[in-house]
């Protein structure tokens, strides 16, 4: 079964493995809800320091109990079904979002014993187990897999609103997660190749000894992680998909009460499972030293937990930081600097991991990967640059050089510039 | 254990596949189809097959699925169809003879040749050395099967590069598009390039001839 890798579940199943199991998942389904509660607290008491403002600040000390109470509003208020909607799929499309945001967090290691070769192992009520829901060996594509799954929540919610705001909402927002699904995968796969497991666990054990994959992999991919993730949470910068001078609330817009409680409870977990999976990919996780030996089952969770914050601080900053990108500058950033970026530097990541296992000298490699690199950038610069070109031209044909409204062309600004 | 979470999925699979051909919303329908795949799914874990259930979610449900979607609300026929029209004569009793022969086949196959034709041997033979699912599966493709595996690519790569063409402009003043040019392309293809003030159809064809496309 998928669960073998745990050594919990070696022996066999019996009771008290069973209870653990089950304790383990309600915990993480807890952790997850009291977190998701604080993680926007901070963000909006973050934000408003950042604004100069001062935010929630009447709700329990320092505002934090703020969540609390929009919920408990939230919860009572009328829950609308639009007239055009499709009721069976409108009534789906929240559940279809939250589901895998919680399912996605059971693959991450959020403790654990790492030193010495220990690989993680905790003991708890006599049975040494790891400090995860689940550790199948196809962890993180298992993650993919459910991020993927997360897209028809989005899309399903505004196709059944029956309305033309979400259902534009909704395709802009698959479009771009499709779009950035694939730099994301590109970036995790060059993990694969320095850690050599798609399992979680052991992607943290090998970066064990603060040998962090961050450095191991060269850092790009971490940022075209960083990056691509952002876009995966439709968070700003590229929150297109709910860009409410142009789509009142995207995909959304027609929800009320409970239901629009899901999708923003959805959000924010991916926000934090997002963040979690890039500490276990390329920060090495739970990971790090031990300070005081007395507590030493304590330091684990304490370093996974820090990183976490740090993300989750990046994200918000970004958000009060950059302006939100125009559709076309979105899609050109994904499929014509990302993809293209995350997929050289895999290659180049391959042909090291080769020269290394062939004893080939690395100093000549290293040049000419990087001129190979270099060529197939030039060349595709120049396609892309061609490419505007023709267009361009083209739009003067037709239109006598008004430019051509393109949706795709992110060539508004030069069409201007021809413009005499 | 095994023998109910085969069952449930089984029913997960059937049930799937009973409501994509019944469903008369064809977004209902690809929906349904989500359900079966994810039925078969679970079926490969079950095999211990764990990869192949990732693959399956990531490909079929995450991208395969979703361009069904994508097409089906670009094209607008997310409403009920109308199962009155028979797009190609004499095409129903024809599929009810293909389908009942194909069902015939497969069952004569598998209840002649037992072990041969159902995996059964695959199934139960050992898994070798290395027990690591993906790290075989990775082998196997990069080793024995890599001409298969860049063979596959090329054939990707020849379809990515036909679409560009067939979806590229051409250069100079824009042109009505032939009329047999309408009458080959599934109409919805050919259409949305142009602007409102072209008449795609001089011929004066009505939209509704057009709308009717085929959605695959």
């Amino acid at each position: 079964m998928i669960l073998a890798v745990d050594p919990l579940l070696v022996d066999g199943v019996d009771l008290t493995v069973a209870l653990i199991v089950l304790l383990k998942a309600g915990l993480a389904f807890v952790f997850l809800l009291v977190s998701v509660m604080l993680v926007i607290w901070f963000e909006r008491k973050l934000l408003s320091d950042m604004q100069n403002r001062i935010g929630p600040d009447v709700a329990g000390p320092w505002g934090i109990l703020q969540t609390l109470a929009d919920g408990i509003k939230l919860f009572f208020k009328e829950d609308l079904l639009p007239t055009n909607a499709d009721r069976v799929v409108f009534r789906l499309a929240p559940y279809l979002s939250i589901v895998p945001a919680f399912v996605a967090f059971a693959i991450v290691p959020v403790g654990g014993d790492f030193r010495d070769g220990a690989g993680g192992v905790v003991s708890m009520f006599g049975r040494s187990t790891l400090l995860q829901v689940a550790d199948p060996p196809v962890g993180v594509l298992f993650f993919l897999a459910l991020s993927s799954v997360a897209v028809y929540g989005v899309m399903l919610a505004g196709w059944s609103s029956g309305s033309k705001y979400p259902l534009l909402g909704s395709v802009r927002a698959s479009a771009q997660m499709i779009s950035y699904e694939a730099a994301l995968s590109l970036a995790i796969a060059t993990v694969f190749l320095t850690s050599g497991s798609l399992s979680t666990n052991e992607i943290v054990i090998g970066q064990v000894a603060a040998n962090w994959n961050i450095l191991a992999t060269g850092l790009v991919p971490f940022l075209i992680f960083l990056i691509a993730g952002t876009a995966e949470l439709n968070r700003p910068p590229f929150d297109l998909v709910e860009a409410e001078q142009e789509l009142v609330g995207g995909f959304h817009t027609e929800y009320s009460s409970i239901r629009f409680a899901m999708f923003y409870l959805a959000e924010f977990m991916n926000m934090i499972t997002m963040s979690a999976i890039a500490v276990t990919l390329f920060l090495g996780g739970p990971a790090g030293p031990v300070l005081y030996e007395p507590v030493a089952w304590l330091w684990p969770t304490l370093w996974f937990f820090l990183k976490v914050v740090a993300f989750l601080f990046t994200f918000v900053w970004l958000r009060a930081t950059l302006p939100r990108f125009r559709y076309d500058q979105l899609m050109d950033l994904g499929w014509k600097v990302l993809i293209p970026a995350a997929l050289g530097w895999f290659l180049l990541i391959a042909t090291l991991d080769i020269a290394r296992d062939s004893g080939w000298p690395i100093l000549p490699v290293v040049l000419i990967g990087v001129l190979v690199l270099w060529a197939g950038a030039a060349l595709l610069a120049g396609a892309v640059a061609k490419a505007r070109a023709d267009r361009r031209d083209e739009a003067d044909d037709l239109f006598g050089g008004y430019g051509e409204p393109s949706p795709t062309g992110g060539a508004g600004g030069d069409d201007r510039s021809r413009r005499t | 254990m095994e023998p109910a979470v085969f069952i449930v999925s089984a029913v997960v699979v059937l049930s799937g596949a009973l409501g994509v051909l019944l469903a008369r919303n064809p977004v209902h329908a690809a929906l349904f189809l989500v359900q079966t795949l994810f039925g078969v799914a679970v079926l490969f874990v079950l095999l211990n097959a764990t990869f192949l259930a990732a693959v399956q979610v990531v490909v079929y449900a995450g991208a395969i699925v979703i361009l069904f979607l994508f097409v089906i609300m670009l094209l607008g026929v997310d409403r009920a169809d109308d199962l009155g029209i028979e797009p190609i004569a004499g095409q129903r009793p024809l599929a009810v003879v293909t389908g009942a022969s194909l069902l015939g086949l497969t069952l004569v196959v598998m209840l002649v040749a037992v072990d041969g034709s159902t995996g059964v041997r695959a199934a139960n033979a050992a898994l070798g050395d290395a027990a690591d699912n993906t790290r075989r599966l990775g082998e196997a493709l990069f080793t024995d099967m890599v001409y298969a595996v860049e063979l596959t690519a090329i054939l990707l790569t020849v379809a990515v590069v036909g679409a560009v063409a067939l979806a590229r402009r051409l250069k100079g003043p824009l042109q009505p598009i032939p009329v047999e040019a309408v009458a080959a392309v599934p109409a919805d293809e050919g259409a949305p390039d142009l602007p409102a003030s072209q008449d795609p159809s001089p011929e004066g064809r009505s939209p509704d001839d057009t709308a009717s496309g085929d959605p695959a």
